[in-house]
């Protein structure tokens, strides 16, 4: 996917760890994102913000394989729904407590990268993107026919039950914290994968595959991995989410919700540690606030995706790191 | 190092505070206006049946009513573009902001979401677009009320009817999804109960299917004589026109198990003529429900008749302010269950259902009608579709409330 | 003796038939993909909803101006496919140079716009069309009964398949085409004017969905939603056929429509999912499709 002016990101030579791993711009990005997570809840709906949040968490780890390996993938709504679906049931009918079943979300998320990861890396571009979409087709076909799913009813009235026993997450701030938490740890893990030793060699397969391999890297493996990683994330996120919602259905594992997470990406930047978060809170934010304004909501969606395309190719976050000449 | 800081808050500022006047907005007009919220289908492939329509009904109900019952109500609106985590966020944060009732709701998974939200909040749901029996079965709720049709008055209103009628052997094409295969489940009940035979049936896969004309020949080639379309929307509108085209309306009687006003008008007479199907209400049934339709039609999206959903939404709106105003505003806004307590205390009547009762599991028992649609010759005009066929008493039309499971219903035994 | 593993034969062999004719629409529809695809190296997301357009601009035709499905065959290609070189000189053009992705999203977007435009101003439930008189009844092949229309559609989309095949392979503009897409800076080196003749591939693209929408008009509902059901199954098509590859997605289409049409009577529920197993497949052993050049 290394065409000329590709995707990932802006390139700037100097790249200095201030902290982390992190720049000094991200450290001071990252002290607002913070900051953001400790206020918002107190002047902002928090059910909304958790939203935001589970698909943030979605879109860093989708945003780490194609922001940072370079594979684009078509199919990442089936580890979503599916570590949704699993969350759902293991929190439901098996009575497991929350941290739990969204661990198991997980679990199962990354298994799922396992299988479709070890087929779908040997191809490249256009196809890898087609190859997990055709699996992901399979896995909401697998969920249309199993009973355990509740075809299109889904899995409804998932109680959130006590975090680690004792913490009643049916109160919105305790859920609020939970998720918070739950996904400034992934947001980290991400930034530690991404600038650890492993995470460079991934960098290096985006820019030159040939070249990673003739130094001696088995490239393959370092894709699974990081096919896994994001796919496992994405579990968590769909878990976190129908414990939130206590809903898992169909549309959390239905191609368009693989088409969402590309265009939070893509319109908060690729390839950029930040964008993610910022592209699915514009994404999440227009689904709820334009949803006043009835059947215009598809085409105010369209045309936002035009003007980003025409005019904020590199992403919000992307134009903005851009523009101050930072990585951010 | 200044600048890097200024842009980003800027921006996640401007994102903040959209949302945050919205909310401070949305308080100060709390008070004693009592708030109904109409979610549902505005951009997708159930928004003519449902959708402006549905909000059209629900202010006729306020402009008919509220004022007469010294009652104020506002009407707000939400498109939930089909998605249950959409839905229900929106449901969450209309009822913490002061919304007592959300109104509609069509798509089964979104409505059990909502019906469990308003459970938690102690608000009113009162829904009209879903078909799912669920609402009222074992996912209940004394929060709840159903109100224009479910897949058991269908499939009961059809299916029994049509087999009586001599079409005793049937082929199902089903929209391989929950009420797809319900309502193919629950007319097979019916059918055989008539001693009627199923030859048998195709699942097919749903949204992904445009051409049924396969499915028509399997249909064809089992030689029964009625099919029955247990699907929704464009699929039943496809299966329909391809019928005509293969033929199959010369020895087939087609049945539409799931069909709206909205969707035959879409066909047109030509292709939908001689056409069964069950609907809680027809614009042109009677002098009260002539007179409704009259003075909704201004408000309705291109002046189109207003359907069974749309009329649910009036006829649930204008039961609810009723029991609002038997409450007081103070009481409706604190306690949703003790409103539809209220609801089903007391006896129905609008011009839209005439007659009826709120029934103890949350369900609005009213006359089911099958009706035939008519041949273009026999039209008058636009709208004037359909034909009265037969009509199940309101007692006999839905599920009898011991079938259902309900939780909130105490068993005879005890 | 006439079952073959358990359906009678005439009943399989009138499945076989319905699966050539879907089969077709998959073939116009992928080749004006692969049309666009090929030479400008664009996968054009609103192609669902350009195929949309042209049953909509049939309806509309019948119905402000009184003109038939016969004129709405010729004119609405045509104004769609000058709908779609407008689209092409204010926007697509600029996206050449960069990556497939943002041709996709941008694409996909102006998808979402056309979609929402229409469902605002015609509603959901879509719109009836009749089969034209000279169309319409059917002929009785023993084994089934079968449209006279249904048949009208494979030969026509069959002649369309093979004209545009004709024009690429064949003709002096093709050449051009086929060579610009090599190496566009000789091309324009030689004096002909490139951008111009990506736009009218843009156009002639977008045209073929356009055409591919009349023909499915009398037959499916009119509706906004009707080209994004397609949509995702006629990328399948095109990928298995080989990016690009003319000939690959016509014969692809067909082949798939068959496919279907065969698990349509022997698993029903599968019959889309279906579609996007024979692909996995095909990628995994040909990685650049059927006829695809790796």
């Amino acid at each position: 996917m290394a065409a000329p002016g590709g995707f990932s990101g802006t390139d700037f030579r100097k790249e200095e760890a201030y902290f982390l791993g992190f720049t000094q711009a991200q450290v001071m990005a990252f002290v607002v994102l913070i900051a953001f997570l400790l206020i918002s809840p107190f002047f902002l709906y928090p059910v909304f913000l958790m939203k935001l949040l589970c698909f943030a968490l979605f879109a860093c780890a989708f945003n780490l394989l194609v922001g940072y390996v370079g594979l684009l993938s078509f199919g990442h709504a089936a580890y979503f729904g599916m570590g949704g679906y699993l969350t759902g049931h293991a929190a439901k009918v098996w009575g497991l407590p929350p941290e739990l079943s969204i661990l198991l979300g997980g679990l199962v998320g990354a298994a799922l990268g396992l299988v479709i990861g070890w087929i779908a890396i040997r191809r490249q571009g256009i196809y890898f993107a087609m190859i997990t979409l055709a699996f992901a087709q399979m896995v909401y076909f697998f969920c249309v026919q199993a009973p355990f799913t509740g075809g299109e009813d889904g899995i409804q009235s998932i109680p959130r039950g006590y975090f680690l026993g004792f913490l009643d997450l049916s109160r919105d701030l305790n859920m609020y914290w939970l998720t918070a938490g739950v996904f400034l740890a992934g947001f980290l893990l991400i930034h530690r994968i991404v600038h650890s030793p492993f995470g460079m060699v991934l960098k290096s397969i985006r820019e030159n595959e040939p070249r990673a391999t003739s130094l001696g890297y088995r490239t393959d493996d370092y894709k699974l991995m990081a096919f896994v990683l994001s796919a496992g994330l994405a579990g968590v996120a769909g878990g976190l989410k129908s414990i939130v919602f206590g809903i898992a259905t169909l549309t959390d594992v239905f191609w368009t919700m693989s088409g969402e997470v590309v265009l939070m990406s893509l319109v908060g930047g690729l390839g950029t540690i930040f964008g993610p978060f910022v592209g699915a809170a514009v994404i999440i934010t227009m689904q709820n606030y334009l949803a006043e304004f009835g059947a215009w909501v598809t085409v105010i969606q369209g045309a936002i995706f035009v003007l980003c395309v025409l005019a904020f190719r590199r992403g919000l976050v992307g134009e903005i790191g851009n523009w101050l000449r930072v990585r951010l | 190092m200044s600048p890097p800081r200024r842009p980003l808050l800027a921006a996640l500022g401007g994102l903040a505070a959209m949302p945050a006047t919205r909310l401070r907005a949305q308080n100060a007009l709390g008070g004693r206006t009592i708030r109904i919220g109409v979610l549902t289908d505005m951009s997708g492939p159930y928004r003519d049946p449902t959708g402006m329509g549905s909000v059209a009904c629900v202010q006729q109900a306020v402009a008919d009513f509220a004022g007469a019952l010294g009652l104020s109500a506002e009407v707000i609106q939400a498109d939930h573009q089909n998605r249950p985590d959409i839905g229900s966020s929106i449901a969450r944060q209309w009822y913490d902001q002061g919304v007592d009732a959300i109104v509609d709701v069509p798509t089964t998974s979104v409505a059990l979401a909502v019906s469990t939200i308003a459970r938690q909040k102690n608000k009113v749901f009162l829904n009209s677009g879903a078909a799912s029996t669920e609402l009222t079965g074992a996912a209940c709720s004394p929060n709840t009320a159903h109100w224009a049709y479910d897949t058991y008055m269908l499939a009961k209103g059809t299916g029994a009817a049509v087999t009586r009628t001599g079409g005793e052997s049937w082929f199902f094409v089903t929209a391989d999804y929950a009420f797809g295969t319900v309502l193919q489940r629950d007319v097979t009940q019916f059918v055989e109960a008539e001693g009627g035979r199923v030859l048998g049936s195709v699942r097919y896969p749903f949204p992904a299917t445009t051409d049924f004309s396969s499915f028509l020949l399997q249909a064809q080639a089992s030689r029964a004589k009625v099919l029955g379309l247990a699907n929704a929307g464009t699929d039943t509108a496809n299966c329909i026109i391809q019928a005509r085209e293969f033929g199959l309306t010369r020895r087939m009687r087609l049945v539409g198990l799931l069909m709206s006003l909205s969707e035959v008008h879409a066909l047109g007479l030509p292709a939908a003529q001689e056409l069964l199907l069950t609907e809680s209400f027809y614009w042109d049934l009677n002098e009260r429900s002539r007179a409704f339709a009259e003075r909704v039609q201004p408000r309705m999206p291109n002046r189109a008749m207003p359907g069974a959903v749309h009329a649910g939404c009036y006829s649930a709106v204008a039961h609810y302010l009723k029991a609002a105003a038997a409450l007081g505003p103070a009481v409706t806004q604190l306690d949703g269950a003790a409103v539809i307590a209220g609801m089903k205390a007391m006896p129905t009547d609008d011009d839209a259902f005439g007659p009826g009762r709120l029934r103890e599991d949350g369900r609005k028992l009213h006359p089911a009608h099958l009706f035939q649609v008519k041949s273009p010759e026999e039209s008058r005009g636009p709208w004037d579709y359909y034909k009265p066929v037969a009509t199940t008493a309101a007692e006999n039309a839905f599920r009898p409330i011991q079938e259902g499971g309900c939780p909130l219903v105490r068993s005879p035994a005890l | 003796m006439d079952d073959i593993f358990g359906i009678p034969a005439p009943l399989l062999f009138g499945q076989l038939l319905l699966g050539l004719i879907n089969g077709a629409f998959y073939a116009l529809l992928s080749l004006g993909l692969a049309v666009i695809f090929g030479m400008l190296n664009v996968i054009n997301f609103a192609h669902g909803a350009q195929f949309m357009m042209g049953a909509f601009v049939a309806w509309m035709l019948l119905e402000y101006a009184g003109l038939n499905y016969w004129w709405a065959l010729i004119l609405a290609p045509l104004l769609v496919g000058l709908f779609g070189v407008l689209l092409e000189r204010t926007m697509i053009a600029r996206l050449y140079k960069l990556d497939h992705l943002y041709g996709l999203l941008l694409t996909f977007g102006l998808g979402l716009i056309i979609e929402g435009i229409f469902r605002n101003q015609y509603g959901s439930s879509g719109l009836p069309y009749r089969i034209p008189p000279q169309l319409s009844g059917a002929w009785d092949l023993g084994f089934m009964f079968m449209p006279i229309y249904r048949g009208w559609v494979v030969i026509v989309a069959a002649v369309m398949c093979l004209a545009t095949w004709l024009v690429i392979e064949k003709t002096k503009i093709g050449s051009y085409l086929r060579a610009s897409t090599e190496n566009a800076a000789l091309v324009q080196a030689f004096g002909i004017n490139v951008p111009r003749l990506m736009t009218l591939t843009y156009g002639a693209g977008v045209a073929l969905a356009a055409f591919a929408g009349v023909l499915a008009a009398p037959i499916y509902s009119v509706n906004p939603q009707m080209g994004s059901n397609l949509i995702i199954i006629v990328f399948a098509v095109v990928v298995i056929g080989g990016m690009g590859s003319i000939l690959g997605s016509v014969i692809t289409g067909f082949g798939l429509g068959i496919i279907e049409g065969l698990t349509k009577v022997f698993y029903p529920e599968a019959s889309s999912t279906v579609i996007f197993v024979v692909m996995a497949i095909v990628l995994l052993a040909r990685p650049a499709g059927l006829f695809g050049r790796a």
